[in-house]
């Protein structure tokens, strides 16, 4: 068993008993990626010279008997390359800012260096987090290690790879609309986004600022809750960070889900689903009663509208956000600039990728004078009833549950053509991340020989029922075991 | 709400992007697909609700007023395409 793969209590006794040295774990990972990485290609940019001598100074505080270590000391680490990382070369996967240097880390980095992780490289993903397949970044396509013709899902594709094809022992995400549970179901890997404002947005290159969080993608349940457990938290740096307790979650892994009332939104089982896929879900859904949790169907009335909502907002706050790519203080200037505006249309024309722009030109149509009240506002407003369909369903139960995605991967280059039909593969997702609630997509078995992904979905801020009934189903299943044939 | 190529050239402009024909073309089809689908959202009456700008609602975030450290103009500088005296070169603004 690759070390990648073996469980963080037996790693952190091995590095104790000085049966392993951390140089030994992160050998692993750049053997492994050696290995793979021309069939995955899951990386924009390695940091071996320094993830050695990180390693190598972390095995000197080992040999020197250093007794405070949590259980991710000395892990080797995937960054999405949407996370400033000071000194390492953060590109966000656009010609952009493929000279972007950072001069500070983000405060997820911050932590999880405190957590004594390594960073291995920085991850492939689309660009500035804008797609659904890892197909939108600008250096070139990640391939879904379960079967290399298909995508890995994205935006974060590179990190949902990875994990897949132990690469690395964990990997950080972004979401804003499915973007780091979508992958991780086409991947068959574990991908968790946190309650809006639990995890620091400072150092995340902003796509939409409503609606973006860092998360775990891992490849058990255990694991994302000790991930989650060193990024969550109150950051002064971000004034849209929640003030909230974080409490244990990895004290929340119990086993024990009797007695909780499961929530299955019969929009969420509909047409568009594939059949193989419900079918996963049902499995599953009886493998939840064994374990003595009920559930019932329900309804999510504006599930419909969920999709245009969000590239409404999204895309708008996108077009502001993005508007700092003006070529004056950072980022790649066009050569052929003759003056000033010259500097801002050529370098962001150059620069940019065909979706970013699209919804560039989308956001900026819709906040425009005349057309804000018609689009904007009122996608505002239809967020506020998708909201409220949630909080009438957790008036009654605990926890929702239904697919992450309507199918499996879909081959490379299948849906390149027709942006709506790549944006309705989020509509499982989208719903969350509009209401800001948190969710987790566990592997629940195949369909066509490629990962399923269960989704589970919880109140604001409770990431312990979440982790508590995802690790349960993982634990009385096989699902999180199987790895793809590289 | 049909999108016209005319529309299409003044949003680039608004957002600094410089299209190519083909592009223009390509957006204006593309947007107007959207936004077809966009209008959906009419079909509810949203006349009573309250927009959702942020989920969590938190007002006036603020800091007390204190000098901190802060980068220095190398730090600064640091990713700058043209530099000049520690500060950011661009063409002229005014003739």
């Amino acid at each position: 068993m690759s070390l990648l793969k073996q469980s963080l209590q037996d790693i952190h006794k091995r590095l104790t008993s000085k049966d392993l040295s951390v140089a030994e774990l992160v050998d692993e990972s750049y053997r492994r990626i050696s290995e793979v990485e021309p069939k995955v290609k899951a990386f924009i940019t390695l940091n071996e010279e320094q993830a050695r001598a990180d390693a190598s100074h972390m095995d000197k505080l080992l040999q020197a008997g250093e007794s405070e270590r949590g259980l991710l000391f000395g892990l080797p680490v995937g960054i999405k390359d949407n996370i400033v990382t000071e000194g390492l070369l953060t590109t966000c996967a656009s010609q952009f800012l493929s000279n972007y240097t950072p001069i500070y880390n983000a405060t997820v980095m911050t932590k999880l260096h405190s957590a004594q992780t390594i960073t291995i490289g920085k991850m492939n993903m689309d660009e500035f987090a804008m797609g659904g397949s890892n197909e939108n970044s600008s250096y070139y396509q990640t391939h879904n290690p379960w079967n290399l013709e298909y995508v890995p899902g994205g935006s974060s594709g590179g990190s949902a790879a990875a994990v897949a094809a132990g690469e690395v022992y964990f990997a950080l995400g972004s979401d804003t609309g499915g973007s780091i549970r979508q992958p991780a179901s086409y991947c068959g890997v574990v991908g968790l986004k946190p309650t809006y404002g639990l995890v620091s947005r400072y150092g995340l290159v902003a796509f939409a600022s409503s609606l973006d969080q860092i998360g775990p993608l891992t490849k058990n349940v255990e694991d994302a809750a000790y991930v989650l457990q060193a990024i969550a938290g109150h950051d002064p740096l971000d004034s849209t960070s929640a003030v909230v307790d974080i409490p244990d979650y990895v004290g929340s892994l119990s086993g024990d889900i009797r007695g909780m009332r499961i929530a299955v939104p019969k929009e969420y089982m509909g047409a568009g689903v594939d059949l193989a896929v419900k079918e996963r879900i049902c499995a599953a859904l009886k493998v939840l009663e064994e374990l003595g949790a009920t559930w019932e169907e329900v309804s999510l009335p504006h599930t419909e509208y969920a999709v245009a909502t969000y590239y409404l907002l999204a895309s708008s706050e996108a077009s502001s956000n993005l508007s700092r790519y003006d070529g004056v203080r950072y980022g790649v200037r066009a050569k052929d600039a003759d003056n000033l505006m010259e500097v801002y249309m050529k370098s962001r024309s150059q620069g940019f990728g065909p979706e970013v722009k699209r919804r560039i030109m989308l956001g900026t149509y819709a906040l425009s004078s005349g057309y804000y009240d018609a689009y904007y506002l009122k996608a505002q407003k239809v967020r506020t009833l998708i909201k409220q369909d949630f909080d009438k369903v957790f008036e009654s139960y605990d926890l929702i549950v239904g697919p992450t995605a309507p199918t499996t991967a879909f081959k490379l280059g299948e849906q390149v053509d027709d942006p709506l039909t790549m944006y309705l593969n989020d509509i499982l997702t989208i719903p969350v991340s509009l209401a800001g609630i948190p969710a987790i997509s566990v592997p629940c078995g195949l369909a066509n020989g490629l990962p399923v992904g269960l989704q589970l979905i919880a109140r604001p801020f409770d990431e312990s029922t979440l982790l508590r009934a995802a690790h349960a189903f993982e634990q009385h299943t096989d699902y999180h075991k199987a790895e793809p044939q590289l | 709400m049909a999108v016209t190529t005319n529309d299409v050239e003044h949003v680039a402009k608004l957002a600094r992007l410089e299209l190519s024909e083909h592009e223009k073309d390509r957006f204006t089809e593309q947007l107007n697909a959207i936004l077809t689908y966009a209008d959906k959202l009419n079909e509810l009456d949203t006349d009573l609700v309250q927009p959702t700008t942020h989920v969590l609602r938190l007002v006036n975030v603020m800091r007390d007023d204190l000098v901190r450290p802060s980068l220095t103009i190398e730090q600064v500088m640091n990713n700058a395409p043209e530099e000049e005296d520690g500060q950011f070169r661009v063409p002229a603004v005014l003739e």
